[in-house]
């Protein structure tokens, strides 16, 4: 019980001071290596309390895949070394009170509604998604997901598909002035666009006539 | 004594409502780095990502303590949903630096009429 408090802790401090670090850090470069910092500790504690496949699956997806993503875009965008204005530039600094208020309104209502919040411990026994202890945690996640949110889970596939081709389309750029093969005028070139039979006479010669 | 005992034990028996101030804290984060954020837009993607991971803490605290699987399952349909929203922010946010060569959130307003 003491060293899961213990670990709890660890992960979760690193976890919020990296979130602030993401946000308030000068170089973006250096907020995506805190976002990757961020996700690999929120997945620690998800391998703690017994979601391990949630904990594996946001390593592979998050830091894997999106993180990846982000410092590529960051690295191919030339911004990284642009300064952070926010407490310098007097014009730009009077968003930030109205920021501040109402950040802290939402977290007091968050916390005020936890704190507030008693759980009842039957209050979803009457539903039959109950973890199996017998079982592992992708087990019951395989379970279930292929069952009982089958359409959901093909629908998240679609939504994947539109995601990818989306960015392909928006980022796709026809350049101009580039010469390529053509494949189509390749294949339906016939004999007789290529090579032309001439009957010469003898002595007169060929005249080309382009 | 007694008061500090009984704190020191809610502080060392971790339960269902730190991991939701976990989430809270880290959700109020997210919308602090929207609110503030003036430099890029991609800082405000990844406040939209620490966002959506306090939502997923939020689903699997509560799958592991209320004894339910479908947090869990909605937690890796949210991974997906944030997977797709970062590559279409990301290709929009290229299109957009291509074509007018910055990405400062104070210079992008042309929408604004």
């Amino acid at each position: 019980m003491l060293a899961h408090a213990i670990f709890f802790y660890i992960f979760s401090l690193i976890a919020i001071i990296s979130a602030i670090m993401v946000t308030v850090s000068k170089n973006t470069v250096h907020s995506v290596f805190f976002l990757i910092l961020d996700f690999i500790s929120i997945s620690c504690l998800f391998i703690m309390i017994g979601a391990e496949f949630l904990g594996m699956i946001m390593l592979i997806v998050y830091v894997g895949a999106v993180a990846v993503l982000f410092l590529f875009v960051v690295m191919m965008l030339n911004v990284a070394q642009q300064k952070n204005q926010w407490f310098s530039a007097s014009e730009s600094s009077k968003h930030i009170p109205v920021g501040l208020i109402v950040s802290a309104i939402i977290f007091f209502e968050l916390i005020i509604v936890i704190g507030g919040w008693k759980y009842k411990p039957d209050l979803v026994s009457a539903m039959s998604l109950t973890l199996d202890r017998d079982i592992s945690n992708t087990h019951a996640i395989g379970y279930v997901l292929y069952t009982d949110y089958i359409h959901i889970f093909q629908l998240s596939g679609m939504i994947l598909l539109v995601a990818m081709i989306g960015a392909i389309v928006l980022t796709f750029r026809q350049r101009s002035g580039v010469k390529k093969q053509s494949y189509f005028s390749q294949i339906s070139r016939e004999r007789s666009d290529g090579v032309e039979m001439i009957n010469v006479e003898s002595n007169k010669g060929v005249k080309s006539d382009d | 004594m007694l008061r500090v005992i009984k704190g020191l034990n809610l502080m060392i028996d971790i339960g269902l409502g730190h991991y939701l101030t976990l989430g809270a804290i880290i959700f109020t984060i997210g919308i602090v780095g929207i609110f503030l954020n003036r430099k890029n837009i991609i800082v405000i993607l990844m406040s939209i990502e620490l966002i959506l991971l306090a939502v997923n803490i939020n689903l699997v605290a509560f799958s592991i303590f209320l004894n339910d699987i479908s947090g869990q399952i909605f937690t890796l349909f949210i991974l997906t949903v944030a997977a797709a929203e970062a590559a279409i922010g990301l290709a929009i946010i290229v299109v957009y630096y291509r074509n007018s060569s910055t990405i400062r959130v104070e210079d992008i307003n042309s929408l604004k009429g």
